[in-house]
């Protein structure tokens, strides 16, 4: 059990609140220094550090309220952090805004809003397009190309309302793609849908790891984590650990994350080293 | 429709027409956002800001009462969302209390106050005075070529005109950051719009479109067009653009159809006086939305009030 910890210098099993920060290296598509988020007064987030290896798919990990999804927002800027340091690529989020694209969660938005398919796809090209400038043919192909990557190429004039839950993250899929960005950040791209759609959503996650881009995407399902992540960051409102998934997600790590909230039943399906 | 038609309800249909389109336009997405109540709330604190106006400076000019009634509204979104944060309280409360309790601090400061020598009442702040609008020096089409009686019409018509531009202006010109911070609100902050200032500057947007409307149509129209022409056109197709579209025609048939009917509908039931235009206006709205919810193509739409198919 130890043997992990002793062999991984990126894990953080202990965190030390006197050591320094360690520096940023500006290859890092994200990384992360001192968050600390809070709504109300109890901090959701706390004094998180992290460093999301390029190239790479990583698995954000937790229990429920663990901060995994805040994390993300915070970093993104979609909602206010208390305190910390962000950088993409080794520059301030707002100067890296056209590297990145972001899922979130599919129930965050009201999916009866009047709109197509398309008209979502083509919401990642905004940035680009400006506030006034013409969407043109080649816009179109292209939002076009990127529902076909997703599988959802014949769905393009559909109200968003009229598709399924597996469709909707699908579309939300396309969107990020058409972003043409670096660093894709999805918040639970699995959650509630079929298996169909996790296949297609993996499927494309893989593809962008080939195109050498960085994925980080918060994960609920420890089953699937080392079949489709090759890194992880584990967290529970502190950062608990981070690394290769062959040495940062084992029994141990997982223990001090989930605490008794994980059934040692469960542990065993996991096939973790070092138990 | 001759002579008659020109000078006593062709102005007053052209105002009720714009002050409902000035209000319809932003009331899409504030139904869009579920902030449809802001409309409302705005709509009733211009009456304190017009008394105070008219306090400080005892006068009824256009000018005073404009700069009143949009210090009230600024005045509201404040206390709005400071009660919002450090009360606690759900947004649809806050706004209720801080409309409510202005309003009838409005009422008032009206009735301890002598206003008797002008116009400017409850009754007025409610309904406006729509009917009086007309256009004296016209005597015929002819007169919208003549500049003699084109320097005559109603001031309430070039300002509605002037307001209903503006909205139209900024709708077409905001489109894409309404739409994107309207749906994904997450999503747009990670483009780096200014979803914050997006969703003040609707607001403010209303409440221009509503101070603008009060004088000449009243606050229940405003608060009609905010909400019925939107809702209704919501139900009528899944696609903002055309939406937006059919809130304009929607608040446009309302305005039209709501003013012959005030005009002439009692006549043809056998009655002799009109009843209030505004009233009707914002009546044959509600009507609109009814007839909507009921026969409307999109009405039965996935999670939304639809009953189980199964």
């Amino acid at each position: 059990m130890q043997g992990a910890q002793a062999s991984e210098p990126r894990l953080v099993l202990t965190s030390d609140a006197s050591a320094s920060p360690a520096a940023i290296p500006a290859s890092a598509p994200l990384a992360i220094r001192g968050l600390t988020v809070s709504y109300g007064e109890r901090p959701a987030v706390f004094s998180v550090d992290a460093t999301f290896p390029e190239e790479a798919m990583t698995a954000i990990i937790g229990p429920n309220g663990a901060g995994k999804s805040t994390l993300l927002k915070a970093a993104l800027g979609v909602i206010p952090r208390l305190s910390g340091d962000i950088r993409v690529f080794g520059d301030p989020v707002d100067l890296a805004r056209d590297r990145i694209a972001y899922v979130p969660q599919r129930a965050s938005v009201d999916w009866d809003f009047p709109t197509t398919v398309m008209d979502v796809v083509l919401m990642g090209l905004y940035r680009r397009v400006g506030l006034l400038g013409r969407m043109t043919g080649a816009h179109r192909a292209k939002a076009q190309d990127c529902l076909d990557r997703v599988g959802m190429a014949e769905f393009a004039d559909r109200q968003i309302g009229q598709l399924s839950g597996g469709q909707q993250q699908r579309v939300f899929l396309a969107r990020a793609l058409a972003q043409d960005a670096e660093l894709y950040l999805l918040d639970e791209p699995f959650a509630g849908v079929d298996a169909a759609t996790e296949r297609a959503i993996i499927d494309v996650l893989k593809a962008l790891k080939a195109q050498r881009k960085a994925v980080i995407a918060v994960h609920h399902d420890l089953a699937t984590v080392r079949a489709y992540f090759d890194h992880v960051f584990l967290i529970n409102v502190r950062s608990i650990a981070e690394g290769p998934v062959e040495t940062a997600f084992t029994a141990e790590t997982l223990h001090a994350t989930y605490g008794g909230k994980l059934a040692a039943t469960h542990l065993d399906q996991l096939s973790l080293t070092g138990v | 429709m001759g002579a008659e038609f020109v000078q006593f309800s062709l102005t007053p249909i052209l105002i009720g027409v714009l002050a409902s389109i000035a209000c319809a336009l932003p009331g899409n997405f504030l139904v869009l956002r579920r902030q449809a109540l802001i409309g409302d709330a705005i709509s009733h604190v211009v009456l304190p800001g017009i008394v105070v106006a008219f306090l400080l400076t005892a006068s009824v000019a256009a000018l005073p009462m404009l700069i009143g009634a949009a210090g009230a509204a600024i005045v509201a979104v404040i206390l709005i969302e400071a009660i919002k944060r450090l009360g606690r309280i759900e947004p649809g409360a806050a706004m209720g209390v801080t409309f409510t309790t202005l309003f009838a601090g409005g009422v008032l400061l009206l009735e301890q106050t002598d206003t008797s020598s002008v116009h400017i009442d409850v009754e007025h702040a409610l309904m406006g005075n729509l009917e009086t609008l007309i256009w004296f020096r016209a005597d015929g089409w002819g007169s919208l070529l003549d500049p003699v009686a084109l320097a005559s019409l109603p001031p309430e018509l070039p300002r509605m005109a002037v307001t209903a531009a503006i909205l139209t202006v900024l709708t077409l010109v905001f489109w894409r950051w309404l739409k994107i911070s309207t749906f994904d609100e997450g999503f747009a902050r990670t483009l780096g719009l200014p979803v914050g200032a997006i969703g003040l500057g609707l607001v403010i947007a209303a409440a221009v479109a509503a101070v603008a409307a009060f004088d000449a149509v009243g606050s229940i129209i405003v608060i009609a067009m905010f909400i019925c022409p939107p809702a209704a056109a919501r139900l009528m197709t899944n696609r903002l653009e055309h939406q937006v579209l059919w809130s304009v025609g929607f608040a446009t048939l309302s305005a039209v159809l709501g003013y012959v009917l005030a005009g002439y509908g009692p006549l043809w039931l056998g009655g002799s006086n009109a009843v209030s235009a505004a009233g009707m206006i914002a009546a044959v709205s509600g009507l609109i939305l009814g007839l909507a919810c009921l026969f409307a193509p999109h009405r039965a739409r996935v999670g939304v009030g639809r009953e189980d198919a199964g």
